[in-house]
């Protein structure tokens, strides 16, 4: 790929000041939210030690909500929290918690029964049984579930990036959209670190006896709130309005750089996912943010799109893109997959978007009743000549146009399809790709041109403000580097766009990037 | 003092204790004996309230104890149990120190009067600052019995005290138990399974079954008049030695010959003839000195010992 490959230690050493507030906000997020978790599991798992009766229900509890999949609680907890640090804490609090009530639990009534009755026997008051005698005896297994809840908050900590609390996953998941190795690493490699120092640390204090095990239980507490309190140093900005980015777009240079450099904006930016961008956009957390120019929440959401006046985003035409071996394996697959080429305008893709995000239609019934729109339905043939296997990235309209596609190949060809959608981000999709895991996947000009293929920044931009210029390109480079086919385009332009709200884009007179800028320069 | 009125408790549809009452004297010891399930521990339990009775009363020195908060009521009464149930996480001394703590001494206080227990209790000095796995079962049992008696409570509840213990062990701390001062100046009530424990330590004995009183008295009369053939079955296995134990010179002064004159200390005739016998196996003299209650001395051998014996037993079955 590049030829100028940056080192991991050079990328780390010049984003050192973010590396190192990042570390910071990681770790102020872990114990934050692991002294709520203490303070609220502690309490629980003693209270259900003393009637049993409960045990079930909370732990059953605890147990569910352990399981819900960490993304979708955070997105549970925008409407309530909005996002930022409290949703990211209470979701680390909620995945903390199961352990610590657990083994709270299970350390007290693990106890001798006749030291017990012993401390009873005395005439020891259930205050003086629990302080002096339960918990102390019960420590070694209620820093055991400590220990686990730290280890499972720093891993979760990194998905706090989705909703703009920080922390190292802005990294990692940048590096993820951004195909950057080193972005990956450099956020991957200290999460995994702080995990597996804590635990050590933490183990340290659990192998303890009885007698140090006293002192150290007062320096715990002080400890985590000073590591906890990390997290609320690095948050001084000032500006009227605040961006939400996604840490794909922070990083490119069709992105937040472009910005930067060519509209000279200056915005107070939080990184976020935009699983939930949108939203927060709507319920006022959120001023501008970098959207998708089809995206069905555009419509959802009543978003408008602000004039890219200076062309920094380049033309994102979308086309399947097909291993040369899976064309010759499949011979009608050119063929049957062109079918599509020009047939989806961007307010067509909006529109099919809308209906899946947001009237929460499946991809496959919206890519039916379109499909039979135009005509291009035909009924299955269940032929046995083989399996395509279809990628898709992770998001609403990809699903769909994979779901078109195994119509038509099912409709018109004699081959079995396996799909398999959700696959991450443009990295994984391709690295899928490159290694033959699928045969083929739909992606945009724009994504192949600036990151996959990473050309010479003049070539860049030279070829931005031209579709036909960047199809050419990447068609051309992607069989030459790769050995992959861009098939034929099938119609609409899903770039990157800024965005905001109707009402408020009209308020404040805001209708291009231009005019963003020197509201915030003025204000 | 301590007494019974009238105490039940149930467990589910099984009638662990029905309807006991007795009454312990001041500075008496009690044994609760019986089969395990027959209701003795319960029943002790009952008397500082870790168990709460269904019905019935239970009066400490005069006191209805329901009347009491069960926390201060407990601090006031020693207790010592079978799993002896010291605190893992405490030392030695800590865990002695736990019911003064609880009364607020100062630390002073708690320090001499630890010292002073830990002397007549035979523990080793360094012992105070280690953790109990760290001691031998004989020596936590002695910490236990440390701690029932810091506060020198006039009541001392004891659950199988030596039952964990292995034999040579248990003897050897039985006969410490038996000569410990502080022990005399106490109402106790102790259960055990084991016969000659009861045998040995107890003032009277409360023989129970199926949650009830079979026979409470002293054990020369559950040996001498057992009231039914359960008392009597209760006893047989271990009769010969029992008898022994219980049987003192005293007893069987009238068998014993006008011996010759001998020098030297005379023994008390309150010696049992169990004792007595033992005395004469280990030592190498042949005869005993003992002078009787009508200050009279007789020196016995084994041989009139065991003869006397067998006549009193004799007397006893034609009464």
């Amino acid at each position: 790929m590049n030829e100028h490959q940056q080192t991991l230690w050079q990328f780390m050493h010049e984003q050192s000041d973010k590396l190192f507030s990042q570390t910071l906000q990681h770790v102020g997020l872990t114990f934050i939210s692991l002294l709520f978790a203490i303070a609220i599991g502690l309490p629980l798992g003693v209270l259900i030690a003393r009637k049993r009766k409960l045990s079930g229900t909370v732990l059953g509890i605890a147990g569910v909500l352990q399981t819900v999949p960490s993304i979708a609680l955070l997105g549970f907890m925008i409407p309530i929290l909005g996002i930022g640090a409290k949703p990211a804490i209470v979701a680390l609090l909620i995945y903390a918690l199961l352990p610590i009530i657990r083994n709270t639990y299970t350390g007290i009534i693990g106890i001798d029964q006749h030291v017990k009755e012993a401390a009873r026997a005395m005439g020891m008051s259930k205050s003086q049984i629990l302080l002096k005698v339960e918990l102390p005896l019960a420590m070694p297994v209620i820093l055991a579930g400590i220990r686990t809840a730290t280890v499972i908050n720093v891993g979760v900590a990194t998905l706090a990036s989705f909703i703009a609390a920080g922390g190292l996953g802005e990294f990692i998941f940048g590096g993820i959209s951004l195909n950057n190795t080193n972005m990956i690493l450099a956020g991957a490699i200290p999460a995994a670190l702080l995990a597996i120092i804590l635990d050590a640390l933490l183990s340290l204090v659990q192998k303890m006896n009885f007698k140090k095990l006293r002192k150290a239980l007062y320096i715990l507490p002080v400890v985590i709130l000073i590591l906890g309190g990390f997290y609320a140093l690095p948050s001084a900005y000032g500006s009227t309005l605040t961006a939400g980015f996604t840490p794909e777009f922070m990083g490119r240079q069709d992105g937040d750089l472009g910005l930067k450099s060519t509209y000279g904006l200056k915005i107070h930016t939080i990184v976020i996912s935009d699983a939930v961008m949108y939203k927060a956009a709507f319920s006022k957390e959120l001023d501008v943010i970098s959207g998708y120019s089809t995206d069905g929440r555009l419509k959802a959401f009543d978003l408008k799109i602000l004039k890219d006046d200076k062309s920094i985003f380049p033309p994102y035409y979308a086309a399947p893109i097909v291993r040369d071996e899976a064309l010759k394996q499949f011979p009608q697959l050119a063929e049957t997959l062109n079918l599509l080429a020009g047939e989806i305008t961007d307010s067509v893709m909006t529109d099919l978007n809308y209906r899946t995000d947001y009237l929460h239609q499946t991809p496959e019934r919206v890519a039916k009743d379109f499909l039979i729109s135009i005509g291009l339905y035909r009924a299955p043939k269940n032929g046995h000549k083989g399996v395509v296997r279809i990628g898709s990235k992770i998001f609403g309209e990809q699903y769909i146009l994979a779901e078109m596609y195994s119509m038509l190949i099912r409709g018109n060809t004699d081959y079995e399809v396996s799909t398999k959608t959700g696959l991450g981000g443009t990295k994984i999709c391709f690295d899928a790709l490159m290694n033959d895991q699928i045969d083929f996947y739909p992606e945009y000009t724009g994504t192949g041109l600036l990151v996959l293929l990473q050309p010479d920044p003049k070539i860049a931009k030279e070829m931005a403000h031209d579709k036909d210029k960047t199809y050419d390109y990447v068609s051309t480079e992607f069989e030459k580097k790769f050995k992959i086919k861009w098939l034929k385009p099938i119609g609409f332009n899903n770039s990157y766009a800024l965005m905001m709200r109707q009402k408020q884009s009209k308020d404040l007179n805001v209708n291009t990037i231009t005019d963003l800028k020197n509201y915030l320069d003025k204000n | 003092m301590i007494q019974l009125k009238e105490i039940s408790k149930k467990f589910g549809d099984t009638q662990a204790v029905n309807k006991i009452s007795f009454k312990v004297e001041e500075k008496e010891t009690l044994v609760l004996l019986g089969t395990s399930g027959c209701g003795k521990t319960t029943t002790l339990k009952m008397i500082n309230r870790l168990i709460e009775p269904d019905a019935g009363q239970v009066f400490i020195n005069d006191e209805n104890i329901t009347n009491q908060d069960p926390d201060v009521l407990r601090t006031g009464i020693g207790y010592v149990m079978q799993n002896i149930g010291l605190f893992p996480h405490y030392t030695v001394a800590e865990n002695i120190a736990v019911v003064p703590k609880l009364l607020k001494w100062d630390k002073e206080k708690i320090k001499v009067r630890t010292q002073e227990l830990i002397k007549k209790l035979h523990l080793p000095e360094n012992s105070l600052s280690m953790f109990p796995h760290e001691l031998s079962g004989g020596q936590q049992q002695r910490v236990g019995l440390a701690r029932a008696l810091v506060t020198d409570p006039s009541v001392l509840l004891m659950d199988e005290p030596f039952g964990a213990l292995d034999n040579v062990t248990r003897t050897s701390i039985q006969k410490e138990f038996k000569g410990l001062e502080e022990l005399k100046r106490k109402t106790i009530v102790m259960v055990t399974h084991d016969v000659q424990e009861a045998f040995e330590l107890a003032d009277r004995i409360c023989l129970m079954d199926k949650g009830k009183i079979i026979q409470i008295g002293t054990p020369k009369e559950l040996l001498y008049q057992p009231v039914n053939d359960f008392a009597r079955k209760f006893l047989a296995g271990q009769r010969l030695a029992l008898e022994f134990k219980v049987v003192k010179i005293q007893d069987i002064w009238t068998y014993l010959p006008k011996g010759a004159l001998q020098d030297g200390r005379s023994l008390s005739a309150d010696l049992n003839v169990w004792d007595a016998m033992e005395l004469l196996r280990s030592s190498d003299r042949s005869e005993l000195l003992v002078s009787g209650a009508d200050k009279e001395s007789k020196a016995v051998n084994f041989e009139q010992l065991t003869k006397g014996f067998n006549q009193f037993q004799n007397a006893q079955a034609h009464e």
